[in-house]
């Protein structure tokens, strides 16, 4: 995806919070996740020590990169596969085109993959006639509707089952247009059927990769719709896209981060299916694809190591921030205006697409800290948008005023005596205009606070100023 | 070193009650400002808990505006002065989550880049802790000689909660008050949308939050709201007052301390 509307984001924001639709959907985050996530880590006791032992692997990983990602490359090579280093989305895209072309392929299936959609590949490859079939029910859904994933694993969140058969009748021709389409049982009957004819005659299957396991060359995907295992095995080619953090050292590792992420994610002990790609297929084996291909993706990443925005690379891509957090609950995913939503995105877009860009992301939060509180990673990821703020200060970037205001108060809050003078001042008049109400509606200058919300008035003297008068009169 | 704490700052979790430990109170800006009676009753729950109150007056604010808008120089600023202000004090009790998790959380970071800061930032967070956690914790009050007739919901201030900690410890001392009942909200733990400077940077998503709060806070019946921290309370009563509510609220230090009828509730008309 190459353009962003983040920097539209309170405009964004403001459609968001006024779309009906929208809203009920976004009705079904605590339901459909956050409580199923906690009654799964509630009947897990060593949950805590799991989610220390994922964070330390990934340190260790993220220490030592070259290493795993070399000997990764190494094991591939090995099984008879091959490894494209690809250092930016456009290197991804054009090495993607190239085996497609070298197979004659004519259609592409593909498995969910948000390093697809970081690339913006559905819509580069159908520029070039290739024909494009999303196979995740979610992805498939969006695909129909010609829009962006709202949710990084429920790409289709925002959408609702009506649309759905909405989207159905109007794709899916050849088929009787009263048909009972009200059901998620028929929805995903239909789906199937006619995904059913696409694995069928596909060339290529693409597919992301939840982990790379550098012990053995093997790409892992998770799924619930056992899509991505078709994809995979079906097509003559199996490409798997995915960036360089992705890697681990061992099956071990890979199967300790597992335990973390669907109970994060979906609050299943595990995905209903995990998928383990080693390689294209050997004699003795049944099926398989004839090539495999991995696309290891830079895009910006190598940049965050030996930075403070370095932990960010520990993401598992489970949601669970973005599940629990009240401000993407509030404006839904497509509000952040690129392809990573919620807190991980808010943290991530700046670092890949720059802060001068994304700058709205990092601010766009109270730093309440329940996405950290439930990261399987152990992600600061409210001090990494402090952070970016930083970053943001430095460089100038954000309103104007909001700097000089912060000064400002700065200069005052550091001369105790006139700070003391002017807030006994401004106590007294909030109070008179508070009037009997002790309450103010509307107030210049502060129209962020009053349009939402009245401003309690103050008592009228500051605390010091009564207490300076109480020990006066002790002593007197 | 000015900033060498004195020898009667050892922190220690059984206070011996002779000499009582000597406690410097960290106002926040708001409390002065807005609500000195959640001061007064903060000193009232100290004395009365075994503690001698100072309050150095040269105190501003924790920096903490500044901190989050990514302006750290002037961060460092405004808090550096506390720092030397409360070297003397065997603890630092500030009636914020938020403000006390600054000075133990965030102050560590904000000053990592001087060498000569360490030792005393790391002895000011040691010993600063947030009201009602250091009366029970630290104090070990069991309970407070305080009555109020009705019932009331508790909302969870988010820093308070997370970084602190602090989620039993203002319960406990509420079972404590006679004749109070509680009525937990739907979600308690969940942001109110006030975040500082948030609340009037994105004022729309903050609307939309601190709305499913009070939904929440009115669904409860209870006849009061409280919380641990101004900011927060701040925003909850601004908006039940838009919304038409005229619902109590204050702050858990006043129902604690006895002192709800020294003055009207946060935005509460003259009746009381
Ligand atoms: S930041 Fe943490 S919670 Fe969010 S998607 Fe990544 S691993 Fe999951």
């Amino acid at each position: 995806m190459e353009n962003s509307t983040s920097p539209k984001f309170k405009q964004n924001a403001h459609d968001a919070l006024n779309d009906a639709s929208l809203q009920r959907a976004l009705g079904r985050l605590k339901t459909g996740f956050k409580d199923k996530r906690t009654a799964a880590i509630a009947q897990l006791p060593e949950f805590e020590q799991l989610r220390d032992a994922a964070r330390d692997i990934k340190n260790h990983t993220l220490a030592n990169l070259d290493h795993y990602l070399t000997a990764f490359e190494a094991n591939v090579i090995a099984n008879g596969g091959h490894v494209h280093w690809c250092a930016d989305a456009e290197e991804a895209r054009q090495t993607v085109l190239k085996i497609c072309q070298d197979k004659d392929a004519k259609s592409v299936l593909k498995g969910k993959s948000m390093i697809s959609e970081e690339i913006g590949l559905n819509a580069f490859l159908e520029k070039q006639d290739l024909k494009v079939v999303e196979t995740d029910l979610g992805e498939y859904i969006i695909q129909l509707r010609n829009e962006p994933p709202s949710h990084i694993i429920a790409p289709a969140i925002h959408v609702h089952k009506e649309q759905v058969a909405d989207s159905f009748r109007a794709t899916h021709k050849g088929r009787d247009i009263n048909r009972p389409l009200d059901e998620p049982r028929e929805l995903l009957d239909e789906a199937r059927e006619v995904m059913r004819e696409h694995f069928f005659a596909a060339d290529v299957g693409i597919t992301g990769a939840n982990f790379l396991i550098a012990e053995t060359g093997t790409s892992v995907i998770v799924t619930n719709e056992g899509n991505g295992d078709l994809t995979q095995t079906l097509s003559k080619v199996h490409i798997a896209i995915a960036s360089l953090e992705k890697v681990v050292p061992t099956l071990e590792d890979a199967s300790t981060i597992l335990r973390v992420l669907a109970r994060s994610a979906t609050g299943q002990e595990m995905s209903s299916y995990t998928t383990f790609s080693t390689g294209p297929r050997r004699t003795e084996d049944l099926d398989g694809p004839e090539e495999y291909h991995v696309i290891l993706l830079d895009n910006g990443r190598s940049n965050m190591l030996g930075t403070e925005f370095q932990d960010m690379l520990r993401c598992i891509r489970c949601a669970a921030c973005m599940n629990h957090c009240p401000v993407y609950g509030a404006v839904g995913g497509h509000a952040y205006g690129w392809v990573y939503p919620g807190p991980m995105g808010s943290v991530l877009t700046p670092s890949l697409i720059g802060v001068e860009e994304a700058g709205h992301l990092p601010n766009a939060s109270t730093f309440c800290g329940k996405c950290e509180e439930v990261c399987p990673m152990r992600i600061p990821l409210p001090k990494m948008m402090r952070h970016w703020r930083e970053r943001e200060f430095e460089k100038h970037l954000g309103p104007q005023s909001m700097r000089f205001g912060i000064q400002a108060w700065a200069w005052m809050a550091s001369q105790p005596k006139l700070y003391q003078f002017a807030t006994g001042i401004a106590a007294r008049a909030l109070k008179l205009i508070g009037g009997s109400k002790r309450a103010i509606r509307k107030l210049p200058l502060a129209s962020g606070w009053t349009d939402i919300r009245d401003l309690p008035a103050p008592q009228g003297k500051t605390f010091k100023q009564l207490w300076a008068e109480q020990q006066a009169a002790k002593k007197a | 070193m000015s900033f060498a704490p004195s020898s009667t700052s050892t922190p220690s979790s059984t206070p011996d009650p002779t000499p009582k430990p000597r406690v410097g109170l960290f106002v926040t800006c708001l409390v002065d400002m807005f609500r000195p009676t959640v001061g007064f009753s903060a000193v009232k729950l100290l004395e009365e808990a075994g503690c001698v109150v100072d309050v150095p007056m040269e105190q501003v604010c924790c920096g903490q505006p500044a901190f989050n808008a990514g302006d750290l120089a002037s961060a460092r600023k405004v808090a550096k002065p506390l720092i030397a202000m409360f070297a003397d004090h065997d603890y630092v009790v500030a009636p914020s989550g938020s403000c006390a998790g600054m000075m133990i959380k965030h102050f560590p970071e904000l000053f990592a880049n001087d060498p000569e800061m360490a030792e005393p930032v790391k002895a000011l967070a040691a010993k600063t802790w947030e009201l009602v956690s250091f009366l029970t914790d630290v104090m070990k009050l069991q309970g407070v000689a305080a009555a109020f007739d009705g019932s009331i919901t508790y909302h969870d201030s988010c820093s308070g909660l997370r970084e602190l900690k602090v989620k039993e410890q203002p319960r406990k001392l509420l079972r404590s008050v006679t004749g109070l009942s509680i009525n937990e909200l739907q979600e308690p733990e969940t942001c109110c949308g006030f975040g500082g400077t948030f609340c009037v940077k994105y004022p729309e998503i903050s609307g939309k939050m601190v709305g499913d709060k009070t939904t929440d806070i009115k669904n409860s019946g209870a006849d009061m709201l409280l919380a641990g921290d101004m900011g927060c309370l701040m925003n909850m009563a601004g908006k039940l007052r838009r919304e038409g509510s005229d619902m109590e609220v204050r702050h858990v230090a006043e129902v604690l301390a006895d002192m709800t009828m020294a003055a009207p509730g946060i935005a509460g008309s003259e009746k009381g």
